[in-house]
């Protein structure tokens, strides 16, 4: 029963990475984009927990609890360059 | 691991999966971006959230592991940034909205005046 | 001499419990650690904390928890059947919600608690006027909106945290 949950849950995450790739292509705008990223990155972190209980390894949780932490930097730091870019513009 | 703790990290498995693809469909298919932003910020997050659990029951009821509460840090992690991303991107769209809508409003004066 | 070790228990608690949650601390010596960062994170980060308001009752404290908890799972019910529905029928909106409290910790904390609720988003807290601009992915009737959030998360946080006096500056 648990391999058959892990299974459909790849796909459904990995549908929401195509989705996620979709939005990060199109646009229209860069905040978009960035909106795009963002959920990338979490979604990155929900298939590595998965990977995690598929493998039943705990080394994985680093790399999640990493995920985490620089996806939401990174998020910050965009922001605040689309914030503050037209300052220096 | 028995049967019961099976069933229910199979059912959060399944349950987080779905909500992480229902916040990117709420992505790919919201009209503007104001709308987008209700989807990945807390769709996801839930989704996230359950597959966190089920990790956290998985490994805690095997023999050898004891508790397993890593995924807690992860999960405080993401439940405490999510609304500041949101809310950080709400306004950089904003402001950007605001940059377009004066620029607009510039030409058309410049265009008036020529 | 504690108070003084600890000027945020809270925060030290917290750090404390992290650092053992990630590093599985078995040994003395990462508890040791632990508790050292217990001591100079506070420290470290002391100059970006506003003033925190005193948690006068963790009883409700841990009720508005559960609330929230509950809030999440069901709203996110909601949300995911209005994301997958025609989305034609969506009036999203921008809403404006007067606040009563007036300390910059707690209206952090409502705007967050808001933001996570799904359907609802955050945008700005404006402390001129202390109004938190909200949007909103489907409100039909605002007014009602508004009404739910003030009843619902404000003033359980108002009581929690014991502000519903102005500061005093």
């Amino acid at each position: 029963m648990l391999n058959a949950a892990i299974e459909i849950a790849f796909v459904l995450i990995g549908a929401a990475l195509a989705l996620n790739l979709y939005r990060l292509l199109r646009g229209p705008d860069t905040s978009d984009r960035i909106l795009a990223l963002d959920t990338l990155g979490i979604n990155a972190i929900a298939l590595l927990v998965l990977f995690g209980i598929n493998s039943a390894s705990t080394a994985y949780f680093e790399a999640a609890l990493l995920l985490a932490l620089l996806g939401f930097v990174g998020t910050v730091a965009l922001c605040k360059f689309l914030l503050r870019g037209d300052i220096i513009e | 691991m028995n049967a019961l703790s099976e069933a229910a990290v199979a059912a959060l498995i399944v349950l987080g999966a779905l909500f992480v693809l229902l916040g990117s469909i709420g992505l790919a298919r919201l009209p503007d971006f104001l709308t987008r932003l209700h989807g990945p910020t807390k769709a996801t997050t839930l989704g996230v959230g359950a597959l966190l659990l089920a990790s956290a029951i998985f490994f805690s009821s095997r023999e050898n592991g004891g508790i397993s509460l890593h995924e807690l840090a992860i999960l405080f992690f993401l439940f405490i940034t999510a609304p500041v991303t949101a809310h950080l991107l709400a306004k950089a769209a904003l402001h950007r909205q605001a940059r377009v809508d004066d620029r607009r409003r510039q030409g058309e004066e410049a265009s008036k005046e020529l | 001499m504690i108070h003084r070790l600890f000027p945020r228990p809270f925060l030290s608690l917290t750090v404390f419990l992290l650092w053992m949650v990630i590093t599985h601390a078995v040994s003395a010596g990462l508890l040791l650690l632990g508790a050292l960062l217990a001591i100079v994170v506070p420290r470290l980060t002391r100059p970006f904390w506003p003033d925190p308001p005193r948690l006068v009752r963790p009883g409700q404290a841990l009720r508005f928890l559960g609330v929230f908890a509950l809030d999440i799972v069901t709203a996110n019910w909601r949300v995911a059947r209005q994301v997958i529905g025609p989305l034609h029928r969506l009036s999203p909106a921008f809403v404006e919600v007067p606040l009563d409290l007036r300390d910059p910790f707690v209206a952090t904390l409502l705007a967050s608690v808001v933001s996570l609720t799904p359907g609802t988003l955050s945008i700005d807290v404006d402390r001129q006027r202390w109004i938190l601009l909200i949007h909103a992915l489907d409100a039909p009737d605002p007014q009602a909106l508004v009404r739910e959030i003030k009843a619902r998360y404000e003033s359980p946080l108002k009581e929690i945290f014991a502000c519903s006096m102005p500061p005093s500056k």
